[in-house]
């Protein structure tokens, strides 16, 4: 298969703006060559639409290196694609049939308003995060790296946790749309380091009530967020947020060191 | 659901040890020994009722939280995954609870309700003080009827799904799970979710071939 390329009929969901109403349409791609991208290939589309004349379709993008978690997309009934572990820019053309059907969705979920066609607007993701994502240190020089002796297990796993690009494919994937990978993976990467112990109880009960706030669905373990997660987030994390959140509350919350910090 | 859940894992070990007296071979007379015992011990007629009260529970934070997940995702996916990444029973708890849910109305009906407000003949015993009900009499025709039996029988099959989801779930939910305890969990939940729905079901089978003559 070294220079072939494939003929693609893809579906589309078009939408002019988060009012209005939205439907799919069916474009075809005479030769796509395997080794483009997905992204590549919705390159090709828009410059053959914009050579009819046409309406480019919109959707999300931005490192195409799979690490900045901006592609956001639900191609054939899967968050990203049918690949495990990788994101929409880092799935190519070869995984595809010649000839097949592919459809193009965005993510769905009320938490996620598309915006234009498959680009959504994850701003929810941000104000999560800034409801308890970080910890607070005093500015000046950096502190040197070793002065806290931390485990190699425990860094690692808090390395695992911090992988987390904030893509929303645990999201996109959930059958009820929670949040709670992504939640628990911002947890769980200050939880594990002693840095962020001083934090801890206030930041998970702030992030879970931004969470809800935002309205996402609550988890039913499935784990359909750990096989979609681009970054092998693990589930682990989640039952650690539980864990977390229940010793959290029966202790009576947290200190207010986050809560005056801005 | 996930403390409701494991409460009811809990009253199903229970109850199956019960049941399975009705497998003693002797014309039924230790389980009517032990139907006394369960319906004469203030104990098990509190925690009956706590039961009841968590299958309701059960339930309806279900329906809420169904209910939520419809609305954290208004619009669906058209695009059906050629292979799906979660287990068919995570994925289907609410139809397998439904099918669960419908067996206990037949299954309260049929006994408990009888034994309760219905007229359960009495049998004597020679060497016991006073005549006890024959609730082994009550269970013995109705597994006779093989449509009974069978959906008995069905309706474990169901329930063995939803506990190999739910048993790991609960555990998770609560936080108890993490790296190293995790397979465990999981083996005994699966172990768990077929066992104790086979021993349940293997009673009506038994009562039934019984009834044909076997």
């Amino acid at each position: 298969m070294e220079n072939q390329s494939l003929r693609l009929k893809l579906r589309v969901w078009r939408q002019a703006s988060s009012q209005a109403k939205g439907a799919f349409e069916t474009y075809e791609l005479a030769a796509v060559p395997v080794h483009a991208s997905f992204l590549e290939m919705m390159d090709l589309l828009n410059e053959q639409l914009v050579r009819e004349d046409k309406e480019p379709v919109a959707f999300d993008h931005d490192c195409r290196e799979g690490i900045c978690g901006m592609c956001s997309m639900y191609i054939n009934g899967r968050a990203h694609g049918p690949q495990r572990g990788t994101t929409t820019c880092q799935l190519h053309m070869r995984h595809f049939r010649d000839g097949e059907t592919i459809t193009v969705e965005p993510f769905r979920a009320a938490a996620f308003p598309v915006l234009k066609d498959l680009a959504v607007n994850r701003s929810a993701f941000d104000r999560i995060q800034q409801a308890g994502g970080y910890v607070t240190v005093n500015t000046g020089n950096a502190p040197d790296g070793n002065a806290v002796p931390i485990p190699k297990t425990d860094a690692d796993e808090a390395f695992m946790s911090a992988a987390c690009i904030g893509c929303g494919a645990c999201v996109a994937a959930c059958k009820n749309a929670s949040a709670m990978l992504f939640v628990s993976a911002k947890v769980s990467q200050y939880a594990l380091l002693p840095q962020g112990q001083p934090e801890h109880r206030e930041r998970v009960l702030s992030m879970v009530e931004a969470m809800d706030m935002e309205g996402f669905g609550h988890c039913t373990n499935t784990g359909a967020c750990e096989a979609e997660c681009p970054k092998g987030i693990s589930v682990e994390n989640i039952a650690r947020l539980n864990r977390s959140y229940l010793a959290a509350q029966l202790s009576g919350g947290g200190t207010s060191a986050v809560a005056t910090s801005d | 659901m996930a403390l409701t859940g494991l409460f009811l894992i809990l009253f199903l070990v229970v109850h199956l040890i019960g049941n399975l007296q009705l497998l003693a071979g002797d014309g039924g007379r230790r389980f009517n020994e032990y139907s006394h015992f369960m319906s004469h011990s203030l104990l098990i007629q509190t925690v009956s009722k706590l039961n009841f009260a968590f299958i309701i529970l059960h339930v309806l934070y279900s329906l809420w939280l169904s209910r939520q997940a419809h609305a954290a995702r208004p619009q669906g996916y058209e695009g059906k995954p050629a292979l799906q990444t979660a287990t068919w029973s995570s994925r289907n708890m609410g139809i397998l609870g439904t099918v669960i849910l419908l067996f206990l109305i037949v299954h309260l009906k049929g006994f408990w309700y009888e034994f309760k407000f219905g007229s359960v003949p009495s049998i004597s015993y020679a060497d016991a003080p006073e005549p006890l009900h024959d609730a082994y009499e009550v269970v013995r025709a109705a597994y006779a009827q093989a449509w009974y039996a069978g959906f008995y029988i069905l309706s474990m099959i169901f329930l063995g799904f939803h506990l190999h989801h739910g048993f790991q779930s609960a555990f998770h939910t609560l936080g108890l799970s993490n790296y190293r305890y995790k397979p465990l969990i999981r083996a005994v939940g699966t172990v768990f979710a077929i066992l104790v729905p086979m021993l349940f079901a293997l009673i009506p089978a038994v009562m039934h071939l019984q009834s044909l003559g076997y």
